[in-house]
């Protein structure tokens, strides 16, 4: 067993449902997913089936059940980002990526996903690449944004 | 995080002199050590940074670098502040200054690159017009001669900040700075000298309704779980807001965390209860940081914990992280979510607040709501009832964004038309292109289109034109938006977060999407049963949608088919066209554009004819190619390869 699991767990009390939450919070936060082990520990020391954490945490958008890619792409997808155009944005993400949004490439470099409003409607469409933020993004310039990181990596 | 008082002031002073002293006005020595905390006063220039999420997208981290360089480089003493945002978005990153004797002036769009020519100015006493945004009012200071007053521009006109009153003005990460604009005296007042049902009277008497858009009133929710026999009562403050489009709650508590502690506390002590949980989303980590600070400085202060100031009220709070699911901004489907299950809604009665968390009393109020509080109880309720029309009292926060020249949020009086809002504080739509609706509150909201946007903006005037009020979001459309996209778009968004306990909001939505999607679809081959089919679609939303909302368990699915029933009413003919002409005149719709090619200008190269998927590209080198209408989706695959721009929408 995983001494970092181990040491999140101790932190909530045994058994109790209600820091479920937490705790998968608490174990993403370290590992940037939740894995197949990390669950089943979880349902030990909570006393409750996987198969009911899985339920619990496939509800809701937080939780991912495959590691990020290195460079992390979210895009905003609120209102404001998709009247100026965050879909074409998207859909260009996407023909570069090969991959739909909550997926990871197989050379685990890049994942892409859609989040609820960043709170900068005013420089809308936004997208957030590892907390560096890109403004006002133009279908055309994605391919730039994408290549920048590429050749950053192989620096 | 560190960004203590500037000036050394002991933690007791503040206790003593501030807190515990009952009297309205404080002594005259007193008044002036908060002046100095407040930066009113000061012996060194300052210079504010706005620091909150949308400053420091906007490029705030780099300018608050660049000043601490520019400060060290030429050994100039200064003290460098980070504020939340000052509401004014799209000026953003702003910078303040307050130079001593002077009063305060706010630069626009100060990025990395402008720092120097800004300071440079500004420390030479040159304010050059470019970069002012304008000088704040302070009668005791002297004023800088042509500079603008900072209330009187347009943004800033319509406005009565009470909520957003620090805002942009005081660090967030200083609870000191917070005490001497008057902070945390409500709180200390009223659990050293009311009873419980006393609070709950002043703020049903202040009229309050809740903001999350239910609008019932606060004091009389208060009163039930107060009223209810039980050992353990719970207070919840709903901080998820994760509204596409609106942001106030987050802005809120990354500008003036303590503000929304105070009203906690304050209706914590209202209801009886010691435990608080703040259920905010995981994304907002900035919020979340500077809240959980807030929480510690205010438990260093004896504001929380065991027996506060010898009143016998104990208080906790908790801050408890959303893992992002729109339907647990839903009382019932939140209080699921703390117990550790599956954010769903159950059926209501029994209400939160006889039956809510573990089945213990709970009230559960938005952050809007809960940080209108501490101002009812420091300038009374009278005063609170002043504000506002018949119908509902006090302010209202509003994001403004979209297709609108000034965006950002304001604080308006409830009851403001709307046409002011979008037309005064907005200052209207760019570029020169007409108004043709503003999106008002979300995916639970409505259009107004520009023949009612006369309509106050209050809860019940918006109700009747069918629009909610939600989170305050307003999202301003212009002549290029397609409505039919928008609606879409939202339509979209309910049913990927609709909690699938109800039938009809888990089906129902997905197949208002499906009629959505295929009234955007160009139908490949055009005959006249397809039209039909597009047709029947339309005729099925109207009653799709009530089915929706009369046979849903939540506001969420409840409200769901507004968008579409909003739209409906305001914009026929927009569907008319998608349907019948099968156009989007706003060029939004890209399956509906119709590609042609200029004759004169293509030179048969050939590069586009096979790429089309559908090969409906004909014609023979060196000559001018053809598209054959009935072939082509619309694909704009075409469109993009041609070098030479000769491939044109229709």
């Amino acid at each position: 067993m995983d001494g970092k699991t181990n040491e999140i767990l101790e932190k909530y009390p045994k058994g109790s449902r209600e820091s479920l939450i937490p705790i998968l919070q608490d174990i993403q936060e370290v590992y940037g997913y939740l894995s197949e082990q990390a669950v089943v520990e979880v349902g030990r020391y909570l006393d409750l089936p996987s198969g009911k954490i899985y339920g619990l945490a496939t509800f809701y958008n937080q939780f991912r059940f495959k590691p990020l890619g290195q460079y992390h792409i979210c895009l905003c997808h609120g209102t404001s980002c998709h009247v100026t155009g965050a879909e074409d944005v998207r859909k260009e993400l996407e023909k570069k990526l090969r991959i739909s949004p909550g997926e990871t490439t197989r050379d685990g470099q890049f994942s892409l996903e859609l989040t609820a409003c960043m709170g900068a409607c005013h420089l809308s469409p936004v997208i957030k690449i590892n907390g560096n933020y890109h403004t006002r993004v133009k279908p055309g310039e994605v391919r730039d944004i994408i290549d920048a990181c590429i050749e950053e990596r192989e620096d | 995080m560190e960004n203590r008082t500037h000036i050394p002031i002991k933690k007791d002073y503040l206790v003593d002199n501030v807190l515990l002293n009952e009297s309205v006005d404080l002594p005259a020595d007193v008044e002036k050590m908060m002046r100095l905390l407040r930066r009113e006063k000061v012996r060194h220039p300052a210079v504010f940074v706005g620091t909150a999420s949308s400053g420091m997208i906007s490029g705030a981290g780099d300018t608050l670098e660049e000043i601490r360089r520019y400060l060290d480089e030429r050994n100039i003493r200064a003290d460098v502040v980070e504020t939340g945002s000052t509401g004014y978005s799209s000026m953003e990153p702003v910078v303040e200054v307050q130079m001593p004797g002077k009063t305060r002036v706010a630069f626009r769009s100060v990025t990395a690159g402008k720092v120097s020519f800004v300071l440079d100015g500004i420390f030479n006493s040159i304010i050059t017009e470019e970069h002012v945004l304008g000088q704040h009012r302070d009668g005791s200071l002297e004023v800088w001669k042509d500079v603008p007053f900072i209330d009187e521009l347009p943004f800033f006109l319509l406005q009565q900040r009470n909520l957003l009153r620090n805002w942009g003005r005081i660090s967030p990460l200083s609870i000191e700075e917070y005490i001497a604009t008057g902070g945390y005296r409500s709180y200390v007042k009223t659990i050293r000298s009311y009873t419980h049902e006393e609070v709950c009277d002043i703020v049903e008497k202040s009229g309050l309704q809740g903001r999350g858009g239910g609008g019932f009133l606060t004091g009389k929710k208060w009163k039930v779980a107060q009223s209810a026999v039980a050992d353990q009562r719970y207070l919840l403050c709903n901080a998820d807001e994760s509204d596409p489009g609106g942001y106030a709650n987050r802005a809120m508590i990354e500008s003036d965390p303590h503000r929304l502690l105070e009203g906690v506390m304050i209706a914590a002590y209202a209801i009886g209860t010691s435990r608080a949980f703040i259920y905010i989303r995981n994304d907002y980590r900035t919020a979340i940081e500077r809240l959980e600070y807030a929480i510690s400085q205010a438990r260093e202060f004896g504001l929380l914990g065991h027996n506060v100031y010898s009143s016998g009220f104990n208080i906790e709070i908790t801050v408890r992280k959303g893992p992002g699911a729109f339907v647990c901004g839903e009382e019932t489907a939140m209080i699921s979510s703390l117990e550790g299950k599956r954010g769903m809604p159950r059926p209501k009665p029994p209400y939160p607040a006889v039956s809510g968390l573990f089945g213990k009393p709970t009230v559960v109020n938005n952050v809007e709501t809960l940080s209108n509080i501490p101002a009812i109880f420091e300038k009374g309720p009278d005063w609170f009832m002043s504000m506002g029309n018949e119908s509902a009292r006090g302010t209202k926060i509003l994001v403004l964004s979209g297709r609108i020249v000034n965006q950002g949020i304001i604080e308006v009086p409830l009851g403001t038309p709307v046409k002011e809002i979008i037309f005064g504080a907005g200052e209207g739509i760019p570029d020169k292109k007409s108004f043709k609706a503003v999106q008002i509150g979300g995916p639970s909201g409505g259009f107004l289109t520009a023949e009612n946007i006369d309509t106050p903006y209050d809860f019940s005037s918006l109700a009747g034109e069918g629009v909610y009020t939600g989170s305050g979001g307003m999202v301003v459309l212009d002549e290029g938006c397609c409505i039919i996209d928008t609606v879409k778009y939202f339509m979209d968004f309910i049913q990927k977060e609709s909690c699938g306990k109800c039938i009809p909001c888990r089906e129902g939505t997905r197949r208002m999407l499906e009629v959505y999607e295929n009234i955007t679809r160009r139908p490949v081959d055009a005959n006249g049963h397809t039209t039909l089919e597009r047709f029947k679609g339309v005729m099925q939303l109207e009653s799709l949608a009530g089915v929706i909302s009369d046979t849903s368990l939540c506001g969420l699915g409840q409200k769901a088919p507004n968008p579409v029933t909003s739209s409906l009413r305001h914009f026929r003919s927009d569907y008319e066209e998608h349907i019948f002409d099968r156009q989007c005149s706003a060029g939004v719709c890209k399956e509906l554009r119709l590609f042609q090619i200029d004759v004169d200008k293509c030179t048969g190269c050939t590069v586009c004819a096979p790429k089309c998927p559908e090969s409906a590209i004909i014609g023979t080198r060196h000559h001018p190619f053809f598209i054959v209408e009935e072939k082509c989706t619309g694909c704009g695959i075409c469109y993009d390869v041609c070098k030479f721009s000769a491939i044109f929408v229709k």
